[in-house]
């Protein structure tokens, strides 16, 4: 996942009908330019010009390649020559029984539903105790992100070093407390390794969930932890009873961003494992790379595209549509 | 932040410490993976062999000095570089560019042309990958090429772009741009001369946050780059393949590449984290 992926809120958290993120400020209806009504072709031209490039880059790079994604995927398509031998449905068919590519969807939500039940209670947890009072909190706060800035091949490239077999410090630890390591590593040993893949993706992900927590708990008002002071609750009751109740909607949001990545999971898995061993951390983003680029099964990697982007566009939707809405809409 | 959030806190009473001993663990986790790679780079093979968690004992400068005189090293960085610099100007300019009549004129299919944006955050490099890269190489007949990374990585940060820029400008005071309008400035006049550098903050933020997205992308450059065009990401990767007996080298060059994405985050953090809770808040 990439920060790209954290203004989704925006969509997540306001109807169709609504615009998208409020301003800090008041919110000010646009006005039209003086010098001309709101259809006059002088403003319509400044509106093309205005948009007329960002709409070229995407229209170019996102929406042309996605359509060609559908397209490929009704191919038989070796990657060269002419596109011409349709196969229908015959891809989907392919791709959906295939075992592999079932597993990597599989693993794909193993990772979605580890990340809310794991990393929603840590990232509260500690967001929670972040927003205590305590020295030098700025520079907690700082480090925390640290791991989210750090690119995610550099993650998973010291990630592997420290999951070594043997000569790892993950063994090292383990053995020092009495256990024993795995013969093949976390990452070589099929049971374990998408357990190490998970860890390595709580770690580098934990702290924009921690971040996004916090800017929520600094919208809960003052009045009412003096409140709750005042009526003799606990520190654990304020937070379990009162405080976390009203982060109800950045959580929502966190989820629905963590859902999104978790199924888009590429760059950690590919360099930690490379999908292995034994297909057992392969992922869609992983299955479809490799069908495409070192298998030449160009028409499969487009039907795991479209499988892949319409499975992302469903949870988007059913997210938004029973767990989002109640926030746009003032009563649930 | 820090100064801003002292000044309301919320418990009044005194802190408990093991309120700091997790603190610590928690910053010891996340910090911990990171400085070891820099610590390993600092040591011998043979020293990580003996005893992989030690500290380096005696410090060698000698995997650093070679990752600095790797001509292979700068080639990657100048391509990370240029490949980010060119994102982010592309995905900056024609962002706010497209955020500015979103949030000062008002036009019919206004919200609809803004959702465009909303639902281009929906489309994963990952879905479009395979196109991409054939369409870049084939039909544009970019590929190893800086704008044959940049000019798609800018498309996909346009969307978060827009939707961080809309909100910014359209809190920001509509008087100015009406006194210059009624003394007869043109609309683009007071994009350029008065939106443009009022909303220099914002600009920063979704600036670097194109920057750092380009400089650890992996995926595109992967399927588009070979040889001496390659991009720190693939160099770190490619490096840590071919020189896997070579734990302290890769550890080395590693450490190097995430210099600048983190130099720039720690200096610019206040305001990444503003904007990012600005697009958040919502």
């Amino acid at each position: 996942m990439s920060l790209s992926s954290v203004a989704t809120t925006a969509a997540g958290t306001t109807g169709p009908d609504d615009t998208v993120a409020s301003p800090p400020g008041p919110r000010r209806p646009p006005r039209r330019g003086p010098g001309g009504g709101a259809g006059s072709w002088r403003t319509r031209l400044e509106i093309a010009v205005f948009v007329a490039p960002a709409l070229v880059l995407m229209g170019l790079f996102i929406a042309w390649p996605v359509v060609s994604a559908v397209r490929m995927s009704f191919y038989r398509w070796r990657g060269f020559g002419p596109m011409d031998d349709f196969v229908g449905l015959r891809n989907y068919e392919r791709v959906l029984t295939d075992d592999v590519f079932t597993q990597a969807v599989g693993h794909n939500f193993v990772i979605v539903v580890l990340s809310i039940l794991i990393q929603l209670p840590l990232g509260l947890a500690v967001a929670l105790l972040l927003n205590r009072r305590m020295r030098g909190r700025g520079v907690v706060r700082t480090l925390i992100f640290v791991p989210y800035v750090v690119a995610e091949v550099i993650a998973g490239v010291i990630w592997f070093q420290l999951l070594l077999p043997e000569t790892g410090v993950a063994d090292g630890l383990i053995g020092a407390v009495g256990l024993t390591p795995p013969d093949q590593g976390f990452l070589g040993t099929p049971s374990l390794a998408l357990w190490a893949v998970f860890g390595v993706l709580t770690w580098k992900y934990l702290g924009l969930a921690i971040l996004l927590f916090l800017a929520g708990l600094q919208s809960v008002p003052e009045e009412i932890y003096e409140a709750a002071a005042l009526d003799g609750a606990s520190w654990w009751q304020t937070q379990v009873r009162v405080v976390v109740p009203l982060l109800g909607p950045t959580i929502r949001t966190w989820c629905f961003l963590s859902m999104i990545g978790s199924i888009q999971q590429f760059d950690i898995v590919w360099v930690l494992t490379g999908g292995g061993p034994a297909n057992a951390t392969t992922t869609m983003a992983t299955y479809l790379l490799t069908q495409g680029t070192q298998r030449g099964n160009y028409g499969v990697a487009g039907a795991a595209s479209v499988v892949l982007f319409v499975i992302g566009v469903a949870m988007a939707a059913l997210y938004q549509r029973f767990v989002l809405r109640r926030d746009t809409r003032p009563e649930g | 932040m820090s100064t801003t959030t002292a000044s309301r806190d919320r418990t009044r009473r005194a802190t408990n410490p093991a309120v700091y001993v997790i603190a610590l663990a928690v910053v010891a986790l996340s910090v911990g993976p990171v400085v070891y790679g820099a610590l390993g780079g600092f040591r011998s093979n043979e020293q990580i062999a003996r005893n992989p968690a030690g500290l380096p004992d005696p410090w060698r400068l000698g995997n650093y000095t070679s990752v600095f005189g790797n001509p292979q090293f700068w080639d990657y960085a100048v391509n990370s570089m240029v490949i980010a610099a060119l994102t982010t100007a592309i995905a900056v300019g024609a962002g706010v560019m497209a955020a500015y009549p979103l949030a000062r004129y008002r036009f019919r299919f206004r919200e609809s042309l803004f959702m465009v944006f909303v639902l281009g955050l929906l489309f994963p490099l990952a879905t479009a990958i395979i196109p991409l890269s054939i369409f870049i190489s084939r039909d544009l007949q970019m590929s190893n090429s800086w704008w044959g990374v940049a000019l798609p990585q800018a498309a996909f940060a346009l969307p978060v772009t827009v939707v961080i820029l809309r909100p910014f400008l359209m809190a920001l005071p509509q008087e100015i741009e009406d006194a210059a309008l009624i003394d007869g400035a043109s609309r683009i006049g007071v994009f350029w001369r008065i939106a443009l550098p009022l909303s220099a903050p914002a600009l920063v933020t979704v600036g670097v946050l194109a920057f750092v997205t380009s400089w650890n992308s992996y995926l595109l450059p992967l399927l588009l780059l070979q040889d001496e065009m390659r991009t720190l990401p693939l160099g770190v990767a490619d490096y840590s393949t071919e020189h896997s007996a070579d734990t302290a080298g890769v550890l080395a060059f590693t450490s190097v590449a995430m210099i600048p994405a983190l130099v720039l985050f720690l200096a610019l953090q206040g305001r990444i984290v503003n904007g990012l809770q600005g697009a958040v808040k919502g």
